[in-house]
Order: structure tokens, then sequence, then C-alpha cells
């Protein structure tokens, strides 16, 4: 009775486990600290489906598939830059959040940089340039505001 | 005139979102470029559909050019695209290879009797394991192979009369020129 009530509870603590495991993805890490460093690369990978998700999130058919991918390829030890290397390949940077920096991409790291030296450029030359102006203006004001309240 | 050049900016930023939406009519935004153009395609060996036992694989397809055309009996692009596969797909000259992608084969089977088989020979990737080498993110797609089996020109979406016009025919044109 004892043993048949023990291993009822066993089946019952193993299906729990299942279950639980069902929930997210059912891959079989081997450490917390794998399944830590898979999250993290598949966040930085994009679903070719529904290209505002990242693989992490994506429930996308496609998603699930290069999931899987993505677990064997660091099963058999790949690193985490070879992993994307693979599927920049097959998909193109565009499966990449982060966008490597080369000459297509130049004015995507960089644009916003040079947007703000201009702005600067301009806001420096018309400071200047009033600078040297006031003074005229002021003593212009001071002949004309005579009787002036203020 | 300086007092003009907060308007001329104005100017300028409707010119940009004008272009912004021009473009974005013109171009597909979820079309990723595929990295495979001009490059060899993947090796491959798959079974055919209508004998498993029989399988297809790159190397034994190299020497004559084909188009290989990515279908699934679930995809519904599918079945706007398939008319056109059954009209025109005997003019273009080269044979069309079936992928059926990630699809029960009875699925496709009925599917294929039921709206007429348009290609030369159909082969299944059920699991979906070499679409990921050939870099497929929906059905369909068309993928043109040459005669050393180099991808030469994809298409991401349904095959339309005018796609096949202006772009497909063009492609194979710049095959067979190459190689008489």
């Amino acid at each position: 009775m004892r043993t048949l009530l023990r291993s009822l509870l066993l089946g019952l603590l193993m299906f729990a486990g299942v279950v639980a495991a069902q929930a997210i993805d059912p891959l079989p890490f081997k450490d917390h600290a794998e399944e830590v460093r898979f999250q993290s690369l598949t966040r930085e990978l994009r679903c070719l489906v529904c290209q505002n998700e990242n693989l992490a999130d994506s429930n996308a058919d496609l998603a699930r598939d290069l999931r899987h991918e993505v677990f064997e390829l660091m099963q058999q030890g790949k690193s985490d830059e070879e992993i994307k290397q693979y599927l920049v390949e097959r998909y193109s940077d565009f499966v990449l959040y982060d966008p490597p920096v080369k000459s297509s991409t130049l004015l995507l790291w960089f644009g916003p940089l040079a947007i703000l030296l201009a702005g600067a450029v301009v806001v420096v030359v018309t400071v200047r340039r009033r600078s040297r102006v006031v003074p005229a203006t002021v003593a212009d004001d001071k002949s004309t505001d005579e009787g002036d309240d203020w | 005139m300086s007092r003009l050049l907060p308007f001329f900016g104005f100017l300028l930023l409707v010119a940009l979102f004008g272009f912004g939406i021009w473009w974005n009519t013109q171009h597909d935004q979820r079309e990723v470029p595929s990295p495979l153009i001009n490059k060899p395609a993947p090796a491959f060996v798959l079974p055919q559909l209508d004998d498993p036992t029989q399988t297809v694989s790159r190397d034994a397809l190299l020497g004559k050019p084909y188009l290989i055309n990515v279908f699934a009996s679930w995809c519904v692009a599918c079945g706007e695209e398939h008319p056109v596969l059954m009209a025109d797909g005997k003019s273009i000259g080269v044979p069309i290879i079936g992928y059926n992608y990630k699809d029960a084969p009875d699925d496709a089977k009925a599917w294929l009797a039921q709206h007429g088989n348009p290609y030369d020979m159909v082969i299944v990737d059920q699991q979906g394991r070499t679409a990921i080498d050939f870099g497929v993110y929906g059905a369909p797609e068309s993928f043109l192979v040459d005669g050393k089996g180099i991808i030469r020109y994809k298409r991401i979406g349904p095959l339309t009369p005018e796609v096949i016009e202006q772009e497909l025919k063009p492609a194979i044109a710049a095959l067979k020129k190459e190689a008489p």
C-alpha cells in the first residue's frame, strides 16, 4: 500500500514537472546557466514571421523551429556568435535586433550623431551672430526707448 | 528670408514624410532580402510526395535550372498563387519543383488532387528543417536555381502574372543566355 502510494505520488510529481516545462518550451536544458544563455540569445534574435517580436517571445511556428535550432546548436557547443552567424547566413542581418556596423548601416548608426552635431553648429553660429548684433540693438534701443516707463 | 526658414524646414519634413509613405507603398516591409542569392543552394535530401522511398537531392538536380516553389495546403496565399502556376507554369521554360513545407503528406496530396498539380515533382519537408537552410520564413516562396546549383532569384510571397513576366522570366532568360 505504501509503495503504491509512493509511486503514485512520484508519478504525479513528474507529471507536474512536465506541465510546468510545457508552459514555456519543452527544451531539456542541462542547467540553469544554459537556460539563461538560451533566453538572452533568443531575445536578441528577431522572429521573421511576426517581425516585431523576438524569438524568445514569439508563438509562431517558425519561431519555435528556430528556437529548437538554436538549442541544438548550443548543444553542439557553438558560441553565441557562431549561432548568430548561422542564422544571418540564412535570414540576413534582419534576424539581429542589433544591426552590425557596416557601410549600409553607417547612416543608421551615425546619422543621429551627425544631425546632433549639425544642430550644435547651427546653435553656436546663431549665438555668436546674436552676441555680435545684440550690443548694437541695445544701443539702438537706448536711443529710442528714452522716456519709456520700463 | 530668415523668417521663411522654419517654413522651408516644415516643407522639408513634409517631403520626407511623403517620401516615406511612397516608399512603403512600393516595398513590402515584411520582405527580408535573402543572403542566399548568388550563393549555392543548401544541400538537401528530401523524399518525394508520391513515393517517400525515393529521395531527391540538390546534387541530383545539378545540370539544369529549376524553380523551387514552397507551398503548403494550410497556406492561404499558396491558394491564391496556385491558379497562376497552373496557367503560366508551363510557359516559364524550367521545371517547377514543389516544396511541400510543414504539411501532412495526405493533406498535400488531397490539395493537389483538388486544385491540380502544376509541379514536375514534389518534395516533402514535413519538419521544416531543410527550409531553415533555405531561409524560408513563410509560404509561398520561390527560388530559381541554375544548373550549377546557385540560387539566382528569390520571390517571397505569391508569384503573380506580373511578377512572372517582369522578374522571373527575365531571370530565366539571363540563365539561358549564360549557358545555352
